[in-house]
Formats: C-alpha cells, structure tokens, sequence
C-alpha cells in the first residue's frame, strides 16, 4: 500500500518524469526500442515523429494504458504499474494502477468525453469516483476549471452539442479535475478543424506558462517552438535526438529529423 | 448538354418574361403530384374496410362471449399469472445474462468457456423441454443441497417442496432468457467505443465505477431495443407453462375453451388481446426508456407523441396562415 512514496526532498529534486529503457512489442513489431527520457518537474516537453514512430505508444505506456515488455517509467519517483521486489518489478493490481494514474493526466486526439454525462459531470466525475472530493466539492471545482478553459457557460451541455475544440477543452478541464502532477497529450489537434485548434493551443500554452508538466505528442511545430522546453525528435521507436527547440527545429544534426521536418513544415 | 455552362446559369438567373412583376409567392415550388400512390392508399383502405367490417359483423367470432370472458376472474387469475411468471423472469434472466456477459468478457478463460457453454446449452434446448426436465426434476433429485462438490453439505432443501410449479416455470423461463439476454448484453457492451474504456481507464475511475456509470449506460442504448425484443418473445414464452400445469393466461383460456367448447374462438381472441396489450404496455415503455438513455447521444431527444402531436399542429396552422397570406 505504497501509494505516496515520499522521496526525501533533496537539492536535485525528482524527475517529474522518468523512462527507463523502456521496450515494445506489438506482435513481431518492436514500436519502442529503449526509450530512456528524464523530464524535470514544470518541463514541457514536445514529442515529434513521423507516424507509426512509436511517440502515441510512449505516452500509452507512460500511464500504463500499454504495458512495457522490458523497462519501466516512473512518475514523481514512484514507478508505474509495478512495483520494486527486490532486485525485480512486479506488476501491481489493477486497482492500484487505476490509482496510480490519478496523478497522470491524459488527454486523447478524439477528446473520448463521456456522452451520457453532461460536461459538468464529465469533469467531476473522476474526483468524486476515486473519493478524492465530494459531489459538491468536485461540481465547484468542474465550473472553476471550466470557466478556466473559457467553458464555464455549457457546464449543462452534452459533449455531442459541442464543437471539437470546446469538447477538447472540457477534456482537459477533465483531466486537471484530479490534480494531476503530469499531463499527457496525444495530438490533442489532430482530430480538430484548422480554425479550431487555436483555442485548444492556447489552453495547452496557458497550462505551460503556469508550470505544470506536460509531454505533448503533436505535429504544429509551431506550437512546438513556442511552448516546448525540450523538443524529442523519435523515429522508429527510438530517440533520434532530443533538445532545445531552437536546436532541434532550427539546426537539426541528424538526417532522420531534418527529412521529416522539411516534411511538414 | 450542348449549352455552355454560361448560358445555363443566365438562364436560371433571369426569370421568363412576364413574371417579373407577379409577388414572390408565385415562385413556390408545388409539391409533386403522386398519383400512383393515391391509388395505392385507396386499395389498401378498402381491404382494411373489408377486414374490419368482417370482424365485427361475422358471427364467427361471437363478440358478445368475448365481452362476457374478457373480464372474467379465472381470465384474469392467468393473467396475473402470466405477468408474474413474465416479470420475475425478466428480471433474474436479465441479472444472470449480465453475469453472463461479464464471463464471456472476462480475462478467465474458465469463466469464458462457462459462459459460452451455458449459453450454448440453454439456447439449443427448446424452452419447453427445460420446462418438462425442470417439472420432473424432483423425482430425479430427492434434496438439493449447497456444499463442496464430493464433500461436505452446508444447507439441504428438500426438491419436491422447493419445486412448486410457479417455481418450475420461473426458472426454467430465467434459464432460457438468461442465455438469450447474455448476448444481448455482450453485444450492448461491445458496441460502446473502445475509447470509452481507455477514457475512464485513464482516469483511474475504479472497474466497478466505470462499468455501472460509463460503460453500461451506454451499453443499455443498443441493449434497450434487443432486450424489449426477447421481453415481448418472454411474455408469449410463458404461454408455455401450461404444460406444467401452471394455469397461466393462456393455460385458462385452454381450460376454459375444453370446458365450452362453442366459446373457444372468443376464448382464443380474449387471449390474443390480452397479449396485444400487454405487447403495447412494454412498447410504451420501451419508448421511454430509449429516450431516456439517449441523452448525450444524440443532439436534440426524439420528441415524445405529444411533443410531436402539439408541432405538428403548429406545422399546420403556420402553413395555413402562409397559404391564407398568399
């Protein structure tokens, strides 16, 4: 019953993120082979590869939706969907995963908000099933978080009555409801009209201006310069190379990442 | 298609010479005449006529014995009957197809194979064999008992007690429905997005949370209409409990109609709209219900029969202004 392994608080503090050489296989596929990654707490990092480089399954496998055949990933110091016995990991019980990903916020390319629910419900739904908050407490908290990504008048609406980027933007008030120490999103534009993927950026940005820390998978490299601490170029499954925007968009070293951004930009 | 395209759109530009001056309300576009289906409307009504005029004037079917049986206590005792063989197992068919589904769901591949099984068991057995197996049960097994299998018994009931013929026919009809119902549900449940399970997963909600309040309301969407389908196929089933001497609505009308033999057409038509009843109480409900479970899923709800009722009449009388205007 390890849930808060406390890490004494030392100079250098904890990653808010690490991934320890992590592999895997779908079938004879290898989509991730060795992802070693350290993100500090307040990083925001951005992920880019061409598709099929593996960076879905790396944020997938990073709150454990897929399980690593070799290697694991630790979240705040705390390893994720196992736990250390010995010299070995050992997978935990579902239970404690689902808790575990309590601290890990997600967010999905096609938003994946609850259609029976309403857009309050949606957003207090997980405080209040996972008995962090009660009912009341979620709700007060659901409009306070939808008034912060400029929803606060449709917390009555269903999903379906709402546009892309406004049900993206609920999916992220969603997924801040539980107080997450890291957030994940997986091409959270993709799935969005060109005009509308300006207000889900700009609720993206203001989450990475207030310090939180996200790992972003996206292709507006745009956003990626403006935002991004770190930018990791993947392909193949592997870190092709990592670092600064500046760096990685401006001045790419390897061939792999210069083709693919002459690609898109 | 010899015309350039210019000359198409100056065309239907430019309105024909002469009517420049005539108000709007000359250019509405006036409804295609349907003959063809007049013709057919008028046809099917005479036949319809004729079917309505020879049930209420064919002395064959004695409308006066039907108002003297249609209300009649041992009528109504079977009825009683039948809503309480249909509703009881309605509902224990419905838990055990859930549990059902669940195992075919399952990570066991024990449970699976069980599921699958029992399923495969109860619908290849005619329910009124299950029926008659059920009703000679007790002279296969004296006690029933709840133990370790091979080993020590906890609680024994004795078979013939337990086995009223109420009970007989309760669970035999569960039995039957359960291995109907798992499918409906396994099917409810598998139709709701794979990103739903991802969602609720990636948020941590527990795995009972996230069945009860995100996959199965869902599930119930497509599961309402399949299910309401093997209720009314369950209320006509219980019919079959006759031959477990259990005297339901079908089983008096049998009695009745050998006790009086003249009144058996009548007898069968008091049981045939005793059943349209019923029938049509469950279409109602079933109406509801998708509506309620609609929500979220659809933009605006369906309107109900009054909502539809009360816009058509606004329909109506906002196209007769506009005609009156012109």
């Amino acid at each position: 019953m390890t849930t808060t392994e406390k890490t004494p608080t030392t100079p250098t503090s904890p990653a808010a993120l690490e991934v320890h050489g992590v592999h895997k296989w779908y079938g004879t596929h290898h989509v991730l082979d060795g992802i070693d990654l350290s993100v500090r707490p307040g990083e925001v990092t951005v992920v880019l590869g061409p598709s099929g480089s593996g960076k879905s399954t790396l944020l997938r496998v990073i709150n454990h939706l897929e399980k690593p055949e070799l290697g694991h990933v630790s979240v705040g110091g705390e390893p994720i969907g196992v736990r250390r016995h010995g010299a070995r990991l050992r997978e935990l019980s579902e239970r404690a995963i689902l808790r575990q990903r309590g601290r890990i916020g997600f967010v999905f390319q096609n938003f994946n908000l609850f259609p029976h629910l309403t857009v309050l419900d949606n957003v207090a739904a997980a405080p209040v099933a996972t008995g962090k908050l009660t009912r009341d407490e979620a709700r007060e908290l659901a409009r306070e978080l939808l008034t912060r990504v400029g929803l606060g008048d449709r917390t009555g609406a269903y999903p379906r009555q709402l546009s892309g980027g406004q049900q993206q933007r609920v999916a992220i008030a969603r997924a801040l409801a539980l107080r997450p120490g890291i957030i994940l999103f997986d091409e959270p534009t993709s799935a969005l009209d060109p005009e509308l993927v300006g207000e889900v950026l700009a609720v993206i940005k203001d989450l990475a201006t207030s310090g939180t820390t996200l790992v972003i998978v996206t292709h507006e490299i745009g956003f990626a310069r403006e935002v991004a601490d770190r930018v990791v170029f993947i392909d193949g499954g592997r870190i092709v190379e990592q670092g600064p925007p500046a760096q990685v968009l401006d001045h790419p070293r390897h061939e792999r990442t210069r083709d693919f951004l002459a690609k898109v930009l | 298609m010899s015309q350039p395209p210019g000359a198409a759109v100056s065309l239907a530009e430019a309105p024909p010479a002469g009517t420049t001056s005539r108000p709007p309300a000359a250019q509405r576009v006036l409804p295609l005449r349907r003959p063809g289906r007049w013709i057919a409307t008028a046809a099917v009504l005479v036949v319809v006529a004729q079917i309505i005029h020879g049930l209420a004037t064919n002395p064959f079917y004695q409308w006066d014995r039907f108002r003297y049986w249609f209300l009649r206590p041992t009528i109504l005792d079977g009825l009683l009957i039948t809503l309480e063989v249909a509703a009881l197992s309605a509902v224990l068919g419905l838990l055990g197809g859930v549990l059902l589904a669940l195992g075919r769901l399952s990570g066991s591949p024990v449970l699976r194979a069980v599921s699958w099984t029992y399923t495969w068991l109860f619908r290849s057995v005619p329910l009124i064999v299950v029926l008659i197996f059920l009703y000679n049960f007790s002279a296969l097994y004296q006690t029933l008992s709840l133990g370790v299998p091979f080993g020590p018994a906890f609680v024994t009931f004795d078979e013939s007690r337990l086995a009223t013929d109420m009970a007989v026919a309760v669970v035999g009809l569960s039995l039957n429905e359960a291995a109907y119902a798992s499918e409906v549900v396994r099917g409810g449940i598998l139709s709701v997005d794979q990103g739903q399970h991802e969602a609720a997963a990636a948020l941590g909600l527990p795995k009972g949370y996230q069945f009860r309040r995100i996959v199965l309301p869902q599930a119930l969407r497509s599961i309402t209409p399949n299910y309401v389908n093997q209720l009314i196929g369950l209320i006509k089933g219980t019919s079959l409990v006759f031959y477990v001497s259990l005297l339901d609505l079908f089983g008096s009308v049998q009695t009745m109609g050998s006790t009086y033999p003249g009144d058996i057409v009548p007898l069968l038509l008091v049981a045939t709209v005793w059943y349209l009843i019923l029938t049509s109480a469950v279409s109602v409900v079933q109406f509801y219900v998708e509506r309620y479970f609609a929500r979220g899923a659809t933009r605006t709800l369906p309107p109900t029969p009054l909502q539809k009722a009360r816009t058509g009449l606004a329909e109506a009388r906002a196209r007769l202004r506009r005609e009156a205007a012109v």
